[in-house]
Formats: structure tokens, sequence, C-alpha cells
């Protein structure tokens, strides 16, 4: 007993002294805790997801008489629009690159690109949607475009979210540089991005190519 | 021992979604293959939809696989899920979230099918009570 | 201008609302007035409102479920009142004021009661237990705590302000929906619970991240105190559920604001889809509340019968086995609603087997106490009362959990009376233990025993006889809800169940008498050595209320009951006179973050509720800007220099010392 507790008393060591237990080390670094607290936040978003995804699964089918999906769907802007989200996820992998080796010109153009290819997923995403409301086949026509338009509308905020996110860490690495609380952020902003381009995959599968094929 | 010491306390600082130590330039490839590898997998999710040399019932199996594959790719190049500290948690997490997912999509799709089976349509009955 | 706020808004013509309103106003001036004439604004702002500390954030989260419960009790007696004369009468309710004060009841326990008071317990509890000296995100935590306040005071706003829902505590569509409820009642319960449910999100997440990633050298997962565990299993719950909560109202909220059609009647709706999807929110709701009572419990009975917890790893199973299963059974609380036999029948097995692993629970909390020295101590009669009531409120629980019996008990007051002996056998018992429990570490000094008890029996007793007549009047045919009837069978029993509740009022004055008491007694209460109650974990290892940074040495562990092994350790060889290895502490800083985002979403929820767009928008410009300042600041934390450390630590470290060698003696 008295050797394991002048062990911990001198730092820490992973095994005591004639055993193979593996003792906790302490409390972890902050970024282990901020970087892990910010998966559970993208859990947890990926299950309100999942509850759009849930209702629009059950009313796909409810048109009310109104158009179906594959009446309304432009395969090719849904085309431009994922390679413009995945390629926005490639230069927010470069800005991640950048911040680790701390080079403040390329972190600031890859996030400019980024963020430049998120402002035109939006428009084209606005585009599409402009265009449905004037067809007439708005959110308020069935419980079919209610779910359609919540289900690829939240995905939207969350990306218009993510680009006022991405603007104000711009702005702090550009006051104050690579400072480890603006690290610790750029790591949780990353884990965002990437996470929305994932929820991306699922609705653009989901949605418009399964839902064209019927 | 302390060479392990040194070890464990650089690997200890890796969050999820950090990359272990290395060069840019092997940091830089594993972006671009991923970037090659999701390209390659919604192109060819694109083209399965809309193409008529495949079996036709096969193709929402298809689509949901190569989404599969293609969420896989991002979390294995992108948020860098195999790397880091204590990945354990981070990986239980994940499975914890997505057995949370498909209960509440699969359940909730089990039962309202269920109960649409057994209920009329709402329309129908409002149309009844005028 | 102001939207659809006139002052039409305000009840002149209902007595009650008016009445009840003007006098709170009217007490809320009144202190607010002492406060700042007294000069207490400074030391409040400073100490409480803008602090990051977990332990003051656990005050006053429970400081807030303890004012809101009586809220939500005064609805109680009103409805039992109201039952109790409405026999061929309206009784003194009108039924548009009856169904608020119902629905107001349900969402004001759940949401504003039991929640705050469970996580104010694990929030003032779990760093200490585990060591550390705080939660993983300070901050987050008092942004947390301001925004579940924000939707306590808009529900209360809404007595006399507008109106509240009258749907009952989960609005269901169509009633839900703006054609049969165009007023703002639905209104204010969607925002009052977007707002607070992000609240608790952030509360989840803090606290899965402190149980999994802040523990003190040596803890490893199974050597946690139970309570600890619990606290993860309901916090991981948090996580999971709350998100569909969100998501399921945002939709209601959309069909309201927007015209869509989740779940209207026309244009392809599925009403359905909300009773779905909002119990499946739903069913892990009520184990977030249970899974930390029942750590409660553990550590009390484990304290009170002087012996280490019974069975620790199959408490452990059983609590993520209770957590997984959890998200498997939410049919049930829809049985009749048109689901076919096969899917009944497999969520009625899921519903049952879910009671084994709380039975496992049961027994290993009876073997606990087998062979133990039991203290019969306040904390410890809660928990006695709980076990009783609690298995019968189980049992009547697996009971409806057999579809055929609950087509006839769905929606009765069976069904009332099971989910409050549950909740109140189970939850609030638990959350009193706790609160008697922990309240000297809290403010460092004991809780006056002959109140406590007294308040212990008025409640058991009106427990019992305020509800288990409504098992009897459930099984006569009585539905829930009922604002007057004519069945002549039902009235003894409810003229029983008003008196009751009555009983429980007494219960409740003599817990206020035992705060008021204990506070001017508190001299002779004082708990100077930090283990009033010759304690087994961690907490009771500092002093009483705890220093600001907890532990002045963070301690090394070395097994489980990690306070006792020290103290058995000390017993053999002496309390050691060495100086500990004082070294300065970086502590975070308080912030006004928390309280200024909800003061900016206090105005963003009543203007949505209002229509009042323009303050919606500067509202959220607001809100981000607050974000913004509070991402800009450059100091977010400061340094208590080790010579600091030790002069507060000095101030009590001999008594704790001396308390370190007399363990087991108490």
């Amino acid at each position: 007993m008295t050797d394991a507790t002048l062990a911990f008393a001198q730092g820490g060591s992973q095994h005591l002294a004639g055993t193979a237990t593996i003792v906790h080390d302490g409390p972890a670094s902050k970024r282990i805790v901020t970087g892990y607290g910010f998966w559970i936040f993208l859990l947890s978003d990926i299950i309100m997801f999942s509850c759009f995804f849930a209702a629009y699964a059950v009313l796909v089918g409810q048109t009310a008489g109104g158009p179906h999906g594959s009446q309304l769907f432009d395969l090719r802007s849904v085309a431009a629009e994922t390679g413009l989200l995945l390629l926005s996820s490639f230069t927010c992998g470069l800005a991640s690159i950048a911040a680790g080796v701390r080079n403040e010109r390329w972190f600031q153009a890859a996030m400019a690109a980024t963020c430049v290819l998120g402002l035109a997923f939006l428009a084209l995403e606005g585009r599409e949607f402009a265009s449905l409301v004037a067809q007439g086949a708005g959110p308020t026509r069935s419980a079919f475009l209610s779910s359609f338009f919540s289900l690829v509308g939240c995905h939207g905020m969350h990306v218009s979210a993510g680009i006022l996110w991405l603007l104000t860490m711009m702005a702090q690495v550009f006051a104050k540089g690579f400072r480890a609380d603006i690290q610790r952020r750029l790591l949780c902003f990353a884990l965002f991005w990437h996470a929305l381009d994932i929820i991306w995959v699922a609705v653009f599968s989901v949605v418009y190519l399964l839902g064209s094929a019927v | 021992m302390s060479d392990q010491l040194q070890q464990y306390h650089d690997h200890a600082d890796l969050a999820p979604g950090d990359e272990e130590a290395g060069s840019i330039g092997s940091k830089l490839l594993g972006y671009v293959v991923g970037l090659g590898l999701a390209i390659l997998l919604t192109a060819t999710s694109f083209f399965i939809a809309g193409t008529n040399l495949v079996w036709q019932p096969s193709i929402p199996v298809a689509i949901i696989v190569l989404a599969i594959g293609q969420m896989g790719v991002h979390l294995v190049f992108f948020l860098h899920i195999t790397t880091g500290a204590d990945n354990t948690n981070n990986v239980l997490a994940l499975a914890f979230g997505l057995l949370i997912v498909f209960l509440v999509i699969g359940g909730s799709l089990w039962i309202m099918s269920n109960l649409n089976h057994n209920m009329m349509p709402m329309d129908q009955i409002m149309q009844m009570q005028r | 201008m102001f939207g659809k706020l006139s002052w039409a808004a305000i009840p002149f013509d209902q007595p009650i609302p008016l009445i009840t309103g003007a006098v709170v106003l009217v007490a809320i001036l009144a202190v607010l007035a002492w406060v700042v004439i007294a000069g207490h604004l400074p030391y409040l702002w400073r100490e409480w409102i803008t602090s990051v500390d977990h332990k003051r954030i656990g005050v006053m989260y429970t400081l807030l479920a303890s004012v809101m419960l009586l809220r939500g009790f005064s609805d109680a007696i009103m409805m039992r009142a109201q039952q109790a004369v409405a026999y061929h009468s309206q009784g003194y309710l009108p039924p548009e004021h009856f169904n608020q004060i119902f629905s107001a009841h349900g969402t004001i326990m759940i949401f504003f009661v039991a929640m705050p008071f469970v996580i104010g317990l694990m929030n003032l509890v779990v760093p200490l237990q585990l060591g550390v000296r705080d939660v993983a995100f300070p901050t987050l935590n008092s942004v947390g705590f301001w925004l579940t306040a924000t939707g306590a005071l808009l529900v209360n706003v809404s007595l006399v302000v507008g109106e509240f829902a009258r749907t009952g505590w989960l609005p269901y569509p169509p009633l839900s929906e703006l054609t049969y409820s165009p007023g703002v009642g639905v209104d204010y319960y969607l925002w009052s619970l977007l707002i607070s449910g992000v609240g608790t999100l952030v509360a989840g997440i803090n606290l899965v991240t402190t149980v999994l990633k802040l523990r003190t050298r040596g803890m490893t997962y199974l050597r946690m105190p139970m309570f600890c565990w619990t606290t993860l299993a309901s916090n991981l719950l948090i996580v999971a559920a709350f998100p569909i909560l969100t998501a399921t109202l945002l939709m209601l909220m959309l069909d309201r604001y927007f015209g869509f059609h989740f779940f209207t009647n026309e244009a392809g709706g599925n009403v359905m889809m909300f009773m779905n999807l909002i119990w499946a929110w739903g069913h892990p709701e009520v184990y977030i509340l249970i899974l930390p009572a029942f750590g409660i419990y553990s550590e009390v009975v484990s304290t009170f019968s002087g012996k280490p917890l019974f069975g620790y790893r199959s408490m452990v199973l059983a609590t993520m086995a209770i957590c997984v299963i959890s998200f498997m059974v939410w049919l049930h609380h829809f049985f009749t609603m048109g689901a076919g036999p096969d899917v009944n029948a497999i969520f009625g097995i899921a519903s049952m087997i879910i009671a084994v692993p709380t039975g496992v629970k049961i027994y290993n909390w009876l073997f606990t106490m087998y062979g133990g020295r039991i203290r019969f101590t306040t904390p410890m009669m809660w928990s006695l009362g709980f076990m009783v009531t609690f298995i019968i409120g189980g049992l009547t629980g697996v009971l409806v959990a057999v579809p055929p019996a609950d087509f006839l008990l769905h929606n009765s007051l069976f069904l009332v009376a099971h989910f409050h002996n549950v909740i109140i056998g189970g939850v609030l018992f638990g959350a009193f233990a706790g609160y008697t429990y922990w309240f000297p570490k809290a403010f460092g000094f004991r809780l006056h025993e002959g109140y406590g008890k007294a308040a212990f029996w008025f409640w058991l007793v009106g427990f019992y006889v305020a509800f288990f007549p409504l098992y009897a009047v459930g099984f006569l045919g009585m539905t829930r809800r009922m604002q007057h009837y004519n069945v002549a069978e039902w009235r003894p029993w409810l003229l029983v169940a008003g008196f009751g509740a009555v009983l429980i009022l007494i219960g409740i004055v003599f817990q206020i008498m035992q705060l008021v008491v204990s506070i001017r007694h508190r001299a002779e209460l004082r708990d100077a050595t930090g283990d009033p109650w010759d304690g087994r974990s961690l907490e009771w290892a500092t002093a009483s209320p705890p220093p600001v940074f907890n532990f002045a040495v963070m301690p090394d562990v070395s097994g489980a009951d990690a306070y006792w092994t020290m103290k058995m350790h000390a017993r053999e060889q002496g309390p050691g006179s060495s100086a500990p290895d004082y070294r300065d502490v970086e502590m975070p800083r308080n912030s006004p973050t928390g309280f200024v985002c909800a003061f900016f979403a206090t105005i963003m929820g009543f203007a949505l509720i209002w229509h009042i767009w323009w303050m919606v928008a500067a509202g959220g410009i607001g809100a981000f800007a607050t974000f913004v300042a509070f991402a800009w600041r450059d100091h977010d934390e400061y340094v208590i220099p080790a010579a600091e450390v030790a002069r507060i630590d000095r101030a009590n470290l001999e008594a704790r010392r001396a308390a370190l060698s007399f363990a087991g003696s108490a």
C-alpha cells in the first residue's frame, strides 16, 4: 500500500512495481476533456437528426395529392452540393493541419476556402428551396414536404451556424493567434464540420437518391 | 521506462479528433486519401441511383451500404476516430449513439407502420366527420 | 409592435390567478428590495449568480427545485380540492382553468422540480466524490442552470400574462395544434421546454465527461462510488433522449408557427408520430429521474448500515442494463392507441424485463443492511420508506405493462396512482434523502433531526392516504383529469385522497420549519469535521462546506469506498502529522455568461410566444454577442497560491484528522 502511495506521489506511473494492475493516472488533459465533451454533444446532435430522419421515413409517402420527391429533386444540383460540402471538409482538414503547425497564413486561407464552399452549398440549397416554394411545393403543402424541408433545412441551419462559428474562429486566430484554448475550439469546430458532412451523406442518400428512385 | 512515459504523455494528449503526431506530408496524405475514397463512393452512389445496369431491387441496399462506407471514410480519415488515447470510450460512445439512432429510427418505422396498418388514414376519418 | 400581446393577456376576470400573481409579484419585489437595500446584491452577484462553482450551482438547482415544488404542489392541492367538491357540481374551477392546472402541475413537477433536484445533487456531489476540483465545463454548467431557470420563469409568467397549455403535460396533437389550441398556452409550454431542454442537455454532456474523464489518481471505474455510476447512466440517457424531445417539440412548433404538417389532421400529418417520438423521450426521462435516486440510496444505505455496498459489480451491471433497456420499452405508454398484438407483446415483455435489474438493486440494498449496524437517521428513514413504497409502485407498473390489463387501466386514476407511487416514492424520497444527507456538506451545519423525522412521517403517511384511494377509484373506472363527476362510488375515495394531500402539506410545512430552525440553531448543529455521518466516500474527506478548490491536495485512491479506506489506514497507523504537499491551484473564473445568456433567452422566449419578431431578433443578436464576448476573454482562470491553499486548509485540518481515526465509533 505504502509503495503505491509513494509511486503516485512521484508523478504517477502506469504500472505498480511488481504488479500488473493498470491504475488510473488522474484527470485527463484539457484538450482531451474538451474534445470528448464535444464528441458527446455531436452524438446528441446526431440523435436529434435521427428524429427528423424517422419523421421523414414515416411521412415520405404522405404527399396529400401533391408532388412526390421524384418529381421535384434535381440530382445535378444535389451532386454539386455534395461535392462542395465534401471539398469543404477537405479544406477544413487542411486548416486543422495548418493549426497544428501554427501556420497562420495557410490556416486563414484554408478556413476562407471552407467558408466559400459552405456558402456556395447554402446558396444552391436556398435556390432549391425557393424554386420548390415557387412551384407550390413548399413545406405547408403536405406532410412529406414538411418533413423534407425540416430535415434538409435543419442540416442547412447547422451549416449556417457552422459558418458563423468559422468566421468567429478566423477572427479569434487573427486577433490572438494559436492560443491553447483557441486550438481546443478549432478542434471542436473541425469535429462539427466533418460531422455535418456525415449527416449530409445520410441526407443525400436517403432523401434524394432513394427518393428519386421511386 | 521514461521513454514509455514520454510516449504515453504524447499519446495521452490526443483528444478525439486529433491525429497522431506525424509529418505534414503524412497528415496531408491522409486527408487526400479520404477525399479520394469519399469521391469514389459518392460518385458510385449517384451513378447507381440513376442507372439501369444494376438489378433494380438492389439499388436501395447498395445506396445504403455506400452511404455507410462514406460515413466510415469520414470517421477514419477526417475525424480520426481510430487514434487518440482512451480510444475505447470514444468508440463506446459512438456505439451507444448508433444504438439509439437505430432504436429511434427502426423502432419508429416498425411502430408507425403497425399503427398505419391498423388505423384508417386521418384524412379519411376527417372526411367521415363532415 | 407587440405582436399578439395586449392588456387582455392579463387575467383581470379570473380572481384566482390574478390574486395569486399579485401576491407572488409583491413578494418577489419585496425580497429584491430587501436584497438591494441591505447591500447583498454585490455578494449575490459575485458569489452566486456569476458563480461557476459546481457546489454553488448545485445548491441553486436544488433551491429552484424546492421553490417550484411549492408551485407544483399548490396545483396539486387545487386539483384534489376540486375533485373533492365537484360531485354533481362544477366545483370552483371551470374546465379551461382546471385543464391548465393539471398541465402546469405535471410540467412543473417533471421539468422544474424533479430534474433540477437530481441534477443539483449530482452537480454538488459528483466532483467531490471523484476527488476533483470541478466538473468538466464549469462555465457551461452555469449556462445550463440559468437556462433551466429561464424555462421555469416562462412557465410561471404564463400564470399572469396569457395562459398555459390545456393539453396535459405532454401536448398531444391534434389538440395541441393551432386549430384546436389557438391561444399562447402551448407556445409557453414549447419555448419553456425548448430553452430549458438545452440547459439539461448541457448538464448531461458536462456530467458524462466529468465521470469519464475527470477522476482523481487511482480512481478506476470500479472504485467509483455507486452514485457516480448512476450519474453516468442517467446523464448518458439525458444526452441520448433530450435531443428527441427537442426534435419533437420543434416539429410541433413548426406546425404551429409555419403551417407545417407533421401532426395535423390534414395534408397527410400523422398524429401518432407525436406520441411515438415524445414517449421515445418520455420513457428514458423517468429513468433519468430514478437512476440518481437509486445512487443516493446506495450511498445512504451503505453509510448508515456501516457496511460497504453489497454486490457492487452487480449494481453496476444493473444500472447500465437499465440505461440500455430504458430505450426499448416506450410503446407501453400507448398500448391502446392502435398497435397490433405483436408490437404490444414485445414492448410489454421488455417492460417486464426492465423490472429485473431494479429488483437486483433492491436485494443488494437489503443485503447491505443485513448484518450491519443500522442508524435510523432522517436520510435512512427516507430510504426505508422508498424501499417499501417503490416496490409497490413498481409492481403496479408491471401490472400495467401487461397490454390486456392496460386496456382497462390506461389513463385511469390507477395509472396516475402508479406513476406518482414511483416518482414520489422513488425520485422525491431520494431527493429528500440526498438533501438531508448532503446538506451538512453544502452548508457546514446539520439539519434538525426531529423536524426531519416529522416531515418524513407526514410525507409517508400522507402519500399513502393521498394515492392509494386513487388505485381503488381507478379500478372503479374513473378516468384521469376529470373536472367534475357524477359517480357516487368515487366520492369517498376522493375525499380521503384530499385529506392525504393535506397530510403532505403538513409534511412540507415541517420541512420548511426544519430549514428555518436549523439555520437559526446552526451554531449548535455545526459540522466541524466535514464528516458528520461517518461516511465512506471522498466528499466527507474535506471540510464542510468545502473550500472553493474542494481538496487542498487531490487524494490518491487505492480501493473502493476511498474515504473509508483512508480512515481504516489512519486507525492502524495514526492520522499522520506531516504537512500536506500544498501546490498552487488553478480555478476557473466566475462569469456572467450563464446569467446574461439566460436573460436573452428569456427575452427571445417571451417574444416568440407573443410573436414579437423584432424582439426575437434583438434577443438572438444579444445571445450571439454574449457567446463572442465569452469567447474573447483572455483570462478564464485564476491561481490560488500554495500559501493561501495552506491557510484555508489548515483552518480545520486538525479536526478532520481527528475524525479520521475515530472511524466506526460514531
